[in-house]
């Protein structure tokens, strides 16, 4: 079974990459993109068929290692 | 006294970190990363360097390596555990320091000479310095210190900010901050004060030869403060 994580910043951390990242946008004359936030994208190949069971454990990666949970929120999906 | 620094793959600072353990007079035993038990010690080093490739994030590999476990719990036993750059990284990833060490405010690598202030002298670290201001030497791409503001009320209760940035006078402003760093802080203690990290390479700061011998203070300081 495959489960995809999404790992971004929390609001109100500073993301000086997403920052850049907006300022070039913008610069290039995408003038309407006001903010970027760039976060972490993991596709996880699990050997588990229970998908309840196999959010879980996936779960239990992203407090235990995948995400920093000082600055950075988890999506599981 | 005995020292033990630990190598990681991707440490780079680890032979630097011998010659001057072994310099200030430590007996000093280098410890690899799949080794789960630590020789008797009374200093345990993380080095600075790149563990791991800094993949996932810097120190979070190392963080979860088979040595670490006995690492925390020297820490946990009141254990000195000093955590130089990556090795600071590593000690926040584990949990044993707050925080985090996020990616420099200004997206560059810094490699330079910064001057810092010590903010705690009860400590075995920096008991009975003879200077307030060291001048060390930097590098790295994340050592942008950041702390919720609740932890940040905790650490400055408990006085575990160790050094904070500052000019050569020792005023600590955002002039003086290479990386943007919360409150100007390149290092903090646990509670306890037992374990310290800090961004700042003493090692690189123990000769005539090299920029400067600020880390001779801190190296003869920690033995002195040891015997």
């Amino acid at each position: 079974m495959k489960i995809k994580v999404i790992v971004t910043l929390k609001n109100g951390v500073l993301d000086p990459q997403g920052k850049a990242i907006q300022q070039t946008l913008n610069g290039m004359g995408f003038d309407s993109v006001k903010e970027v936030r760039q976060g972490k994208y993991f596709d996880i190949e699990i050997n588990e068929n229970n998908e309840v069971k196999a959010k879980s454990k996936v779960e239990d990666m992203c407090k235990k290692l995948l995400a920093n949970l000082v600055i950075e929120d988890f999506k599981i999906i | 006294m005995k020292s033990s620094v630990i190598i990681f793959p991707g440490s780079n600072c680890d032979r630097d970190m011998d010659v001057a353990l072994k310099k200030f007079g430590f007996n000093n035993q280098m410890v690899w990363h799949n080794d789960t038990e630590l020789p008797k010690s009374d200093l345990i080093v993380l080095p600075g360097g790149f563990s791991y490739g800094d993949y996932l994030r810097c120190g979070s590999i190392a963080g979860k390596s088979k040595i670490i476990n006995s690492v925390i719990e020297y820490a946990k036993s009141g254990g000195l555990v000093l955590g130089i750059c990556n090795g600071f990284q590593i000690l926040t990833e584990t949990g044993l320091l707050p925080g985090v060490l996020q990616q420099n405010k200004y997206l560059e690598f810094i490699c330079k000479n910064v001057h810092v202030k010590i903010n705690d002298t009860k400590n075995k670290y920096f008991k009975n310095i003879k200077k307030e201001i060291l001048e060390l030497h930097i590098a790295h791409n994340e050592g942008n210190y950041f702390c919720s503001s609740n932890e940040l009320k905790l650490i400055e209760d408990n006085n575990q900010i160790a050094v904070t940035y500052c000019n050569k006078d020792g005023t600590c402003d955002n002039n003086s901050n290479p990386n943007g760093a919360l409150k100007n802080i390149a290092g903090i203690f646990n509670k306890n004060k037992n374990i310290l990290g800090m961004m700042p390479h003493p090692e690189r700061m123990i000769d005539k030869y090299l920029s400067g011998e600020d880390g001779s203070i801190f190296f003869e300081n920690l033995i002195g403060n040891l015997n």
